[in-house]
């Protein structure tokens, strides 16, 4: 019988000191003996509830029995066994609030490092060299267009490309991996992860057309006169929300959506790069999930002297990961709960000089479950910032929708689909990820593509027969 | 990677360059744009589609030389490749209905009137165009707006070509001898077509502007490209790039449009010794596209 009160194995990670500064991942990664070590915290439940609050229902007690017996190899295919990219998802799913919130050693100690062990299957096997060659069924020449290669696209496009159908991956940026590169930092996921994931995607057949918007180079009835038989649509998240409040379109306000871009995927935090950003001084990031954390985390790194972070609720309501908000406390972002912005000033010449917030209570608990946030009488208090990130959301990208009239989209612009099929209202496309949802996880994402895949094979296997 | 089939120097500032890309030239529409990156290292930026031509499968644009990208696509001559090239992007010019038009091109916005006034004519429309450049030396176009137009009339800021003045001086002339349109559509830096909007308003003339404001994905994404049209926050790579000339804060735009100006500036200086590392490869015949 396990101790069920040992602690679970700390992650190493760089000093908050050094690491603030720079882009090179926080996290280490556990060695070989660490995973072991955190392998044998498992109780091995034959009920799997961490398997259970798994979005994709990775078989995690018997990929974590494979890493106590030093299987490393075996661990790592036992998680393919459901989804292909564990480097990326051991890094960036919350999994206190899935996986290891079901955990039973988190009832008496802490949960197994479910998402650690996850991550460091992945590592090693991508570590090792030959790498594995992919298994994938014979070549079938049924056309498959997959739109997006952000996490619901490179899952949907994989799956289908090992299925043995022919895949053409459309990307209207010049780089291949969405959200998991223009949004997520290079010191949260590792860009080579992502290049990897697109070398095994060539390495399966896959045609991976970058600066291509579909919608507008090319639509969807071209794309089934050309001989797709299936379309994916996995276009993303879109326009960011901004708060309508007096000063937002100042110079020096930001959505997180450019922020990010133009330090991640244009490299601003390379010097060589010709990417231009505000040299920020003092910057007040709007918001509180992942997105929020990144770009106050960006930020800092990008040399700003402080960096705020104002959240109408208190911690305990942020929707962002336990660990981005321990990181961004760590490297020293000043966070300002229960506060609302309500007007950014001018700095007498068009760029905005500070952030006037409000302060705010919580009060019942409304018939969502979620506490309501009231403002607080005569509480406003201004602080002097120079640049505004706002991190508050996005809708689905309009684009599709405006070329494709024929597809039914909610209220809200989300695509309209069947949730056991993920068919939308045109014959043979299929929608999934944050186009569908709107904005969420990466784990969701590719969850939807892997959910597509599976149902565009067997409508197209029934249309052959 | 697009190749670049013909460059072409249309004033001091302002080049041509035509380029390889069926796929663009066979979709584009007047008033859509393309977003380029020139190398690895390089920005993305959105520029005007000037022309297309959908047989021999290219796009023209025309830019003028003022940042440190349009600088590096200087340096590029027939023959070379652009590393990215994304479009059509943005919404065609609406021009349903139009019977009789004036377009007004402002200095290197003529380039992106240019197509505007060529689609309009062609397609029956009265057309006519007020071009206005600073002074004789800057003058593009003239010929291919001769044969695209009803009425061309040139102003020159400094009168040492055309007419003296500027296109509003010339615009107010034709409204007030009693020129009937029902679209004007104005191109060029933000206070002329501001100018142009606020000489129309009067008349109570339906009257297009062309944005250009910062973007990075051009695709609905980013946010970098709002701008504010009757006091509501629109996006021009999605909602634009045209918008209601009689309804857009410029002032905000203007300020928006400026911010990295300095950094241009600063950048401009910092990557002066790799532009001329570029200029002299160029020069030596050697690689210019690393």
């Amino acid at each position: 019988m396990a101790d069920m009160t040992s602690p679970r194995t700390s992650m190493p990670e760089r000093d908050p000191r050094l690491r603030r500064r720079t882009f090179e991942e926080v996290s280490l990664g556990y060695t070989e003996e660490m995973a072991v070590a955190e392998a044998n915290r498992c109780l091995q439940c034959k009920h799997a509830p961490c398997t259970a609050g798994c979005p994709v229902n990775v078989r995690i007690p018997e990929f974590i029995a494979k890493i106590a017996a030093r299987d490393f190899e075996g661990a790592y295919q036992a998680i393919t066994q459901t989804h292909g990219a564990p480097a990326i998802t051991g890094r960036v799913c919350p999994q206190e609030t899935q996986c290891e919130a079901k955990c039973v050693r988190g009832i008496k100690s802490e949960p197994v490092a479910i998402g650690r062990l996850e991550r460091f299957a992945a590592d090693w096997h991508m570590a090792q060299k030959p790498a594995f060659a992919l298994p994938k069924l014979p070549a079938n020449y049924t056309h498959v267009a997959v739109v997006g290669s952000g996490p619901a696209g490179l899952t949907c496009a994989h799956d289908l490309a090992q299925l043995g159908y022919a895949v053409t991956l459309f990307e209207s940026f010049h780089t291949v991996g969405g959200v998991l590169v223009y949004g997520i930092p290079e010191f949260r996921l590792p860009k080579t992860i992502i290049r990897r994931a697109e070398a095994d995607l060539r390495s399966l057949g896959v045609q991976i057309k970058t600066n291509t918007v579909v919608g507008r180079v090319v639509t969807l009835d071209e794309l089934m006169e050309e001989g797709y038989r299936a379309i994916f649509l996995s276009t993303g998240a879109g326009l960011p929300k901004f708060m309508n409040i007096s000063g937002e379109g100042l110079a020096g306000v930001y959505s997180a959506n450019e922020y990010l871009t133009r330090v991640n995927l244009m490299h601003a935090w390379n010097p060589d790069y010709e990417t231009p950003l505000i040299k920020s001084r003092s910057v007040a990031v709007v918001g509180g999930g992942n997105v929020a954390m990144d770009a106050a985390r960006c930020a800092m790194r990008m040399g700003a002297d402080e960096v705020h972070l104002i959240y109408r609720r208190s911690e305990a309501e942020m929707p962002a990961r336990a660990e981005e908000v321990h990181h961004a406390k760590e490297e020293g972002i000043q966070f300002h709960f229960l506060s609302n912005p309500v007007a950014v000033t001018n700095n007498g010449s068009g760029h905005a000089s500070g952030l006037t917030c409000v302060k705010m209570e919580l009060g019942e608990a409304d018939s969502s479950g979620r506490r309501t946030a009231r403002t607080l009488e005569d509480s406003e208090f201004t602080l002097k910032v120079d640049t505004v990130i706002m991190a508050l959301g996005t809708s689905p990208n309009p684009l599709i929708r405006m070329a494709d009239p024929n597809l039914n989209v909610d209220r809200k612009g989300c695509i309209i689909v069947d949730e056991q099929t993920l068919h939308t209202s045109r014959e043979g496309v299929y929608a999934g990820g944050d186009a569908v949802t709107g904005a969420a996880t990466v784990i969701l994402a590719m969850g939807a593509g892997k959910l597509a895949a599976q149902s565009i094979a067997r409508a197209l296997e029934t249309q052959s027969d | 990677m697009a190749r670049i089939v013909t460059k072409r120097r249309l004033n001091p500032t302002v080049t041509l360059l035509e380029i390889e890309s069926p796929m663009i030239a066979h979709k584009a529409k007047p008033g859509q744009f393309v977003i380029l990156r020139v190398d690895e290292l390089g920005e993305r930026i959105p520029l005007t589609i000037a022309d297309f031509d959908s047989i021999r499968g290219t796009v023209t644009i025309m830019y003028q030389s003022v940042g440190l990208t349009t600088k590096k696509l200087d340096l590029l001559e027939s023959g070379d490749t652009i590393l990215d090239l994304v479009g059509p992007l943005g919404n065609p010019t609406e021009v349903d209905h139009v019977k009789r038009a004036v377009v007004i091109g402002g200095g290197v916005g003529c380039a992106i009137a240019f197509p505007q006034a060529k689609f309009l004519y062609r397609a029956g429309v009265h057309v006519d165009v007020i071009i206005g450049f600073r002074n004789k030396d800057l003058v593009f176009l003239e010929g291919s707006f001769r044969k695209n137009c009803t009425n061309l009339y040139i102003t020159t800021d400094d009168g040492s070509y055309g007419e003296k003045g500027f296109v509003t001086t010339k615009l107010k002339e034709l409204l007030d001898a009693g020129e009937q349109y029902d679209l004007a559509i104005a191109i060029g830096p933000v206070p002329m077509m501001r100018f142009v909007a606020e000489t129309t308003k009067p008349y109570g003339l339906h009257t297009l502007v062309s944005l250009n404001p910062v973007m990075v994905d051009g695709t609905g994404m980013c946010g970098g490209c709002r701008v504010k049209v009757d006091g509501t926050v629109k996006f021009a790579c999605v909602d634009g790039p045209d918008f209601d000339g009689h309804l857009v804060d410029y002032d905000e735009l203007m300020t928006r449009n400026a911010v990295y100006r300095d950094q241009e500036t600063a950048a401009a200086e910092v990557h002066r010794c790799r532009l001329q590392a570029l200029s002299d490869a160029a020069m030596m015949g050697g690689a210019r596209n690393g």
